[in-house]
């Protein structure tokens, strides 16, 4: 039952990464590349009728973390304090910034809302990376101290950052250069993967532009990917472990590297959806990848004394699991049908939905 | 320790607070909106749709408000209140989880629609996912209030050596005696909110001699409305909720009544005084005698438990504020009844549109039903105090251990800025919305 859990969460969690991550994107897009007010409108007209839906799939995520998983949920929730605070105010300014622009024709309002959207969706795509390479990186649960447990063995707090910035200090801090690492890489990704959402629905002049942009990320993006390859062994010595156990597991590298080199390709293709598909294809394949390889970890102990937390450790009591499975599939059959709803009828261009005018 | 208590106190109800202004409009709305589109269904005539769609607007930035600061209210659970989630995640995390999959994925699909596709889909459809997004929204409530019940009142579950609390009856959670009173309470208190902002609104355009079309539209429906709600919401909705406290916590009821000693013959009802802690009495007291032990009872002399048969430490935290909280609302809700009524009266003598102190009235009483479904929930909350869950796990046992008081005013102090950010620029919308009107559609 741990286990169904697990995969619908990581499965959540991938799909509203793949979903507002095109939402964070597009803001990146809008921030550097987006010069005047026609391209503006492209950006905002391809999220405007989704962002909300996209940002449904987190609080469902965190709602069955919170019930099938709730010792983890506290204990990360509590631990990760500040820096998922400052997620909720950045994710407030963001839907306040793409909300707001349309209300008033003034150019200093426009000014102050769209760099509002545009810098919050920039913090949002490095702080999800961070968040991830937190978790890999693991924490020092019970906060250890010479050899004693401060707190109870699955509870933690962890400052912004330490002096030395490093991933094997003794005092560990959200920000280090590792952690970093994966932010940049989450910022490259979602900006690519944005690019492709609005060269997908909108037919706006913006599209040659992105196509060159996303050209160019592409080498940074294999780039940093290598370079975070190499340096993984720092966090984890034996990264390869589960794969090794449960070769199956190759499936998901595999969809990660259709997605990253697919991307290179994807000019050559003539339709326009198909650089979002691969994008799409590498973050569900990258976080997947690197879920399983802490498997059945999902917050590793970075002392001696306190086991890590994995999905047995953390879990509800067996009943309240399996009766969960009743009404959680009868919610997902639903969700399919208003999805088709929805896709169907927003389906092809958005250019002319009018998004944001009052 | 006592410091860190009181921050994620404060800030919970800081943010609780300022979020549930949004909701308690949207969820009566949404009901006043389907029944617009309903009525221009039937009769074809465009004021009801363009009513429908003016509104639409409204709940639309209304909406938007409820999900920015509803997102951190689901956070702060593990955020602040980690031991608490700990321990009965495996509980309250179902309802919690089951809103998330059932209610905002259904509202959040088909608000879009609603919002954008009028053109795309044709009227029926349209008026299909109007009605979408209030199942949504009312499924939310629902959803919440099961969790709410859970706390005041616990049922289905077991406690384990290590403290947890683990449930061995999913529908025990919503066939409990507490959900049902509260959950119509509710939502009738919100449909009195969505009533008054209507009939506030059509108000002002009468008596500013503009859109008066719209203005004897929204007075209209926002009277009959609001009479029928502000009824049923004290009568017979607010009695079973008063009765479930009375029954299941005694001691909150004396509380909330002031009600220091048991006293021989019967309670009287207290209408205005001041609780005086120190010497367990109520100063300036104005009160019937009978009244409580009639209205608990049906019965003149029933006997109603005081303060002093129960034990200091189970006392609720804050007498005074649970006290003044309950009476702000019971007193604004009596006077809702009686404008409401009036109102009605002279719309049936069909004299509203031109009493202009009516008109005013319901003007002016606009932020007070916010303040009456706010003081609502206080009584609800503070009355459960010391509890988190009632009777079994105390407040000072649910927070955080590891973040400091320190870190929370931190983050309090920045939700208290972003709010009133928040607040200024939702009030400047509101009012450029309403002061521009509702469109006309030419046929």
């Amino acid at each position: 039952m741990e286990l169904f859990w697990y995969i619908v969460l990581m499965g959540m969690l991938a799909t509203y990464i793949v979903l507002d991550g095109y939402d964070f994107g597009a803001g990146i897009v809008h921030l550097f590349f987006a010069k005047t007010e026609k391209d503006k409108k492209a950006v905002t007209n391809a999220i405007g009728p989704f962002w909300d839906a996209n940002e449904v799939w987190l609080i469902a995520s965190g709602g069955v973390l919170f019930f099938a998983f709730p010792t983890l949920y506290a204990s990360s929730f509590s631990g990760f304090y500040l820096p998922l605070i400052m997620i909720l105010w950045l994710l407030i300014f963001r839907a306040v910034g793409l909300e707001l622009r349309g209300q008033f024709h003034n150019v200093l309002w426009h000014e102050v809302w769209d760099k509002a959207f545009g810098i919050a969706s920039l913090l949002l795509a490095l702080f999800f990376g961070v968040a991830l390479g937190n978790v890999v990186r693991g924490v020092n649960l019970g906060m250890v101290e010479n050899g004693v447990s401060a707190h109870e063995a699955h509870y933690f707090f962890l400052p912004l950052w330490n002096p030395t910035f490093s991933p094997s200090a003794e005092h560990l801090g959200i920000i280090d250069w590792f952690t970093l690492l994966l932010g940049i890489i989450g910022v490259v990704a979602l900006t690519i993967h944005g690019a492709n959402w609005i060269i997908f629905k909108t037919n706006s002049g913006l599209n040659q532009k992105l196509k060159q942009v996303i050209f160019r990320l592409n080498f940074v993006l294999l780039a940093l990917v290598i370079a975070s390859l190499l340096l993984w062994h720092i966090i984890e010595p034996d990264p390869f472990h589960n794969f090794i156990e449960m070769p199956w597991l190759w499936i998901l590298p595999l969809i990660t590297f259709i997605g990253l080199f697919g991307l290179f390709k994807a000019q050559q293709f003539k339709k326009d959806g198909t650089g979002f598909l691969f994008s799409s294809l590498f973050l569900f394949g990258g976080f997947l990848t690197t879920a399983a390889s802490i498997f059945p970890n999902v917050l590793p102990s970075t002392n001696s004394i306190n086991p890590s937390l994995t999905i047995y450790n953390v879990a509800a009591e067996e009943y309240g699991l399996s009766v969960g499975v009743n009404w959680f599939v009868v919610a997902l059959f639903l969700l399919a049908i208003y999805m088709v709803v929805q896709y169907r009828i927003f389906k092809g261009k958005m250019d002319d939905v009018g998004y944001g005018e009052h | 320790m006592e410091d860190m208590l009181f921050y994620d106190r404060i800030q919970f109800a800081f943010t609780i607070t300022f979020h549930y202004l949004f909701p308690q409009l949207t969820m009566g709305l949404s009901l006043l909106i389907v029944i617009f589109k309903w009525k221009f269904l039937r009769t074809q005539r465009s004021k009801y749709n363009d009513a429908a769609k003016f509104w639409m607007k409204i709940f639309a930035l209304n909406f938007a408000m409820g999900v920015v600061t509803g997102i951190p209210m689901e956070f702060q659970f593990g955020t602040n209140w980690a031991k608490f989630s700990e321990l009965t995640g495996g509980i309250i995390g179902q309802t919690l989880a089951m809103e998330g999959m059932y209610s905002f994925f259904l509202e959040s699909s088909f608000l879009g629609l609603f919002l954008f596709g009028e053109k795309l889909m044709g009227q029926k459809l349209h008026f299909l996912t109007g009605f979408l997004v209030f199942l949504g929204s009312w499924a939310s409530g629902f959803l919440i209030i099961a969790t709410h019940s859970w706390m005041q009142h616990p049922v289905g579950y077991e406690i384990l050596e290590n403290g947890k609390f683990v449930l061995d009856n999913f529908s025990a959670l919503f066939s409990n005696p507490w959900l049902w009173p509260s959950y119509l309470h509710n939502q009738l208190a919100s449909v009195v909110t969505a009533a008054f902002v209507v009939a506030g609104v059509g108000a002002l355009y009468l008596l500013n001699n503009k859109y008066s079309e719209f203005g004897r539209l929204f007075v209209k429906t926002g009277v009959i409305s609001g009479l029928v709600s502000s009824i049923l919401v004290a009568f017979p909705t607010g009695d079973w909720t008063a009765k479930n406290v009375v029954e299941h916590q005694p001691v909150t009821f004396a509380a909330m009544e002031g009600i220091f000693k048991t006293e021989d013959g019967g309670s009287e009802i207290v209408l205005i005084g001041q609780p005086d802690m120190e010497n367990k009495k109520l100063d300036n007291k104005i009160a019937v005698p009978n009244i409580l032990s009639f209205l608990t009872y049906q019965n003149w002399d029933a006997e109603i438990k005081g303060l002093n048969e129960f034990d200091e430490k189970d006392y609720p935290t804050n007498i005074p504020g649970l006290y003044y909280a309950y009476h702000i609302m019971v007193g604004l809700g009596t006077i809702f009844i009686a404008l409401m009524a009036i109102a009605a009266i002279q719309l049936w003598r069909k004299k509203l549109y031109k009493t202009k102190w009516v008109l005013w009235g319901l003007l002016f009483m606009i932020p007070f039903p916010y303040i009456a479904n706010t003081t609502g929930w206080y009584t609800a909350e503070l009355g459960r105090q010391p509890w988190l869950v009632y009777n079994l796990l105390r407040t000072s046992e649910g927070a955080s251990p590891t973040v400091s008081a320190g870190n929370t005013l931190f983050t309090l102090l920045g939700f208290v800025g972003l709010y009133l950010l928040l607040g200024m620029l939702f009030l400047i919308l509101v009012g450029k919305i309403i002061k521009k009107g509702p469109e006309t559609t030419i046929s």
